[in-house]
């Protein structure tokens, strides 16, 4: 393979990665876009999954080692990689979730796409816990109002101040669990709103389809009624043909010159498990914030001996994940009800923002509720347990026989579930370092893990816990399974679980104390930049895709203004 | 106890295994003329190189004996049998689906192995045979036993999770299959459009939508048109 010469090569072809290939493209510059994983394409039948039966699969949908949201779900990866481990120090057990394939995690997902508020990016102003990011809401603001418009976003304008209005299509109307939901929140005093979700319920342009409601974003969808990184920003940019894809392709590490800047990245094409070089002008990581740290701490030179960027000895520190717990109850009032197609768009229409910003509580930050039940399509689980609730009506639990269909039906539909999503303190002791003993099938280095959650954490899950309990209960609930308690964290979900893994090349304006600037440029390096979760200084009570998307483009933007200016 | 139960066993381990699944080393019930509609084996769903493969192997992979599918066949049977409009589990081809699930899941190995040899081993003790070749009515009459969770008898309780066990294989199996979506009345899996919970539906459960709500949702007549903001974010198309 001839050596190319490019503006700039991106690793990895998620949110970030997705947004930087899109803007540079359009700008006019030459890019390489290089992904681990497969080409993808959910509008391509043999890869088709979305509006499949479940006995089109001899498993039923249940979830596999490569798929483990089940064997229906897009996304191509999961917990374990073969020929790719990762390993723990100590008494960690931090659960790493890898994309293999075109669209990375966005795949994946939820579609959930929450704007960070004024408060999200000063957080250490109001608790002195953490740090504050170097910038602040107005500074991404514009790029999460294009974002909307681009990508397209379901939700309303709530006039919240920290969870900001923007350019919303219409919201789908809640579902019958949605309303009891409604009100049991009204009558605990919690507020409920229209989700925010990155799905078309409305038009946004001529390429993209609008929704069809059959709730499978998680299995991507065919018309591209949903955003992926794929469907909705790497195909257009691969039509303007500045853009060379590499498939099948695993970053060693980012090589540079005598001066300590990027020349370009080695990768081995996995296919042919042969390894080449790419040359350019500038590098953009993109690949997950862990990814990324390890591209990074891989990357040594007699310029960079501690790793490239790694000066301040910060690459994969700060490592944060969002909290987790969750709940359910049985709905007495929803047994034997009647059936209809209530599908709609993949997952939650409604949902519950941080509540109790600036009360006095026994821990800082704050968690968003998800809220899940209805009548679902049956997948593998369904069934199981099938009579359990006759428990609550007296009646006999097990058995056999036609009796059994009628219980599917009484019970059917009549689950409600609700999800928390929290926000963690970023500490400098939780890290991923490279494993000094182990390779991957490669021969590169992998990464270990040291997380542990501090008090904080686990008493804000409990919290969560009270707060779910009182919510079921209010909406006519009858509480599921026990309430997890202080010897079991509050149910409290491992770091990583919740796969909003951040902060390991956080940024800030103290090279000693942050891995790149406030445009994700590297302090040590000035042609190197990150785009993914890493530099983010603090997760907040949000998920973290519209934030990658908002600062990779304001990045971009600024990639470009730097190499017009000959800086680059 | 009519039969020595050693001699019992050397007769079970020395009966021939036939090709066909019907075949049972003759005693005089159910499991002779058990059958029930195979499973497709070859599947196109989306699957990447590597997934073939593996369900290829396990589809090639022989784990359960003869004997042992055939007791998987009469306990389905049970659980959710055929004479119904809809079908029952072997109409669903369940033995085959929990063949392939207990070879997916391997943790599923060892528990039906040792819940069909549990069977076995009460059956015998209790009517003289193992449990495919005692009657219908004996074998109900075990199935009683063992088919409530709550039952506190801790000889009964291996039976118990065994049964269970079952069940749930059974269900989830039946109720992920045509017959099973026809049986529950399942619509959804098909482009539509949600414009909400119907009116009868909300005026049964004593719900109406609020007003204001409303107004932030889909205007589905006007899906189609291309969504345009004033700079206030608020929508005018």
């Amino acid at each position: 393979m001839a050596q190319h010469e490019y503006d700039v090569i991106i690793v990895g072809s998620g949110a970030g990665g997705g947004m930087a290939t899109f803007q540079l493209a359009n700008a006019g510059l030459r890019v390489a876009l290089v992904e681990a994983g497969d080409y993808y394409d959910p509008a391509d039948e043999e890869q088709r999954t979305q509006l499949r039966y479940p006995w089109e699969s001899p498993r039923r949908g249940a979830s596999t080692l490569r798929r483990p949201f089940g064997d229906y779900n897009s996304c191509i990866g999961g917990w374990h990689l073969d020929g790719e481990p990762y390993t723990m120090k100590g008494t960690t057990d931090f659960m790493w979730w890898r994309g293999r394939m075109l669209g990375g995690r966005t795949n994946h997902w939820g579609r959930i796409a929450l704007r960070f508020g004024p408060l999200d990016f000063k957080h250490r102003d109001i608790d002195g816990l953490g740090e504050n990011w170097p910038i602040d809401y107005d500074d991404i603001k514009p790029y999460y109002d294009k974002l909307d418009k681009l990508v397209g976003v379901y939700g309303s304008n709530e006039g919240l101040y920290n969870d900001p209005d923007g350019f919303f299509l219409p919201a789908p109307k809640p579902r019958l669990h949605e309303l009891y939901y409604i009100e049991g929140a009204k009558k605990a005093g919690v507020p409920v709103y229209p989700a925010r979700k990155s799905i078309l319920t409305k038009r946004i342009n001529n390429d993209r389809g609008v929704c069809f409601y059959c709730g499978q974003c998680s299995r991507a969808c065919g018309i591209h009624a949903d955003f992926s990184s794929s469907t909705v920003l790497i195909y257009p940019a691969l039509q303007g043909g500045q853009v060379d894809l590499y498939t099948k392709a695993m970053v060693r590490e980012v090589t540079t010159d005598a001066e300590g800047l990027a020349t370009g990245v080695s990768y081995i094409n996995k296919e042919e498990n042969q390894e080449y070089h790419l040359k350019s002008r500038s590098v953009v990581l993109a690949a997950s914030a862990c990814s990324s740290a390890r591209i990074l701490l891989n990357s040594k030179s007699t310029q960079h001996e501690n790793g490239l960027g790694n000066s301040s000895d910060h690459v994969g520190r700060y490592l944060h994940d969002s909290t987790g717990a969750s709940r359910a109850a049985f709905l007495p009032s929803l047994m034997d009800r009647e059936i209809y197609n209530e599908d709609g768009v993949g997952g939650m229409h409604i949902y519950t923002p941080w509540w109790l910003q600036g009360e006095s509580l026994e821990f800082t930050r704050g968690y968003h509720l998800e809220i899940g039940g209805g009548m679902g399509m049956p997948s593998y689980g369904f069934g199981f347990a099938v009579n359990q609730y006759n428990e609550f009506l007296g009646e006999q639990v097990g058995g056999y026989g036609n009796q059994l269909r009628d219980d599917i039906r009484k019970f059917y539909g009549s689950r409600l579930s609700i999800a928390c999503r929290g926000e963690s303190i970023a500490q400098y002791q939780n890290r991923c370092e490279l494993d000094p003993t182990v390779v991957d099938e490669w021969g590169i280095p992998v990464l270990r893990f040291d997380y542990q959650w501090t008090d904080n954490e686990i008493k804000q899950a409990k919290h969560m816990q009270d707060t779910m309990e009182e919510l079921l209960t209010s909406s006519g609930g009858i509480l599921l399974g026990n309430k997890p308690g202080a010897d079991e964290d509050y149910g409290l979900t491992k770091p990583g679980e919740i796969i909003h893994e951040v902060g390991t090349t956080r940024m800030g304006t103290d090279p000693n104390a942050s891995v790149t600037n406030e445009f994700g440029q590297l302090h040590d390096s000035k042609n190197v930049f990150i785009a993914d979760g890493g530099p983010f200084v603090s997760q907040a009570d949000k998920n973290p895709t519209w934030t990658i998307l908002a600062l990779a483009w304001r990045q971009s933007e600024y990639i470009i203004e730097q190499m017009m200016q000959r800086n680059l | 106890m009519s039969m020595d139960r050693r001699e019992y066993l050397k007769t079970l381990f020395l009966a021939p295994l036939g090709g066909s699944i019907i075949a049972s080393s003759g005693k005089s019930n159910a499991a002779n003329n058990i059958s029930w509609t195979p499973l497709p084996k070859t599947f196109s769903y989306g699957r990447t190189e590597p997934e073939k493969q593996t369900d290829a192997e396990l589809f090639a992979e022989n784990y359960f004996r003869e004997h042992e599918l055939l007791t998987i066949a009469v306990l389905c049977d049970i659980i959710l049998p055929n004479e119904h409009p809809n079908g029952g589990a072997l109409d669903a081809g369940l033995p085959d689906f929990v063949e392939f699930m207990v070879k997916d899941r391997d943790q599923y190995k060892l528990p039906v192995r040792g819940g069909v040899a549990w069977l076995d081993s009460y059956a015998i003790e209790k009517f003289g045979s193992d449990f495919i070749n005692i009657s219908e009515d004996q074998q109900l009459s075990i199935c009683e036993e063992i088919a409530y969770p709550d039952t506190e008898n801790s000889v009964l309780q291996p039976g118990i999770s065994f049964f269970s066990l079952m069940r749930n294989f059974t269900m989830t199996g039946y109720y992920t299959s045509e017959q099973g979506f026809e049986d529950l009345g399942y619509v959804g899996n098909t482009p539509n459009v949600w414009d909400g919970v119907p009116d009868h539906v909300l005026k049964k459960h004593g719900m109406e939508y609020d007003a204001e709500w409303l107004s932030k949702c889909v205007d589905q007549s006007r899906k189609e048109i291309i969504a345009e903001w004033d700079d206030d974010g608020n929508l005018i198309t």
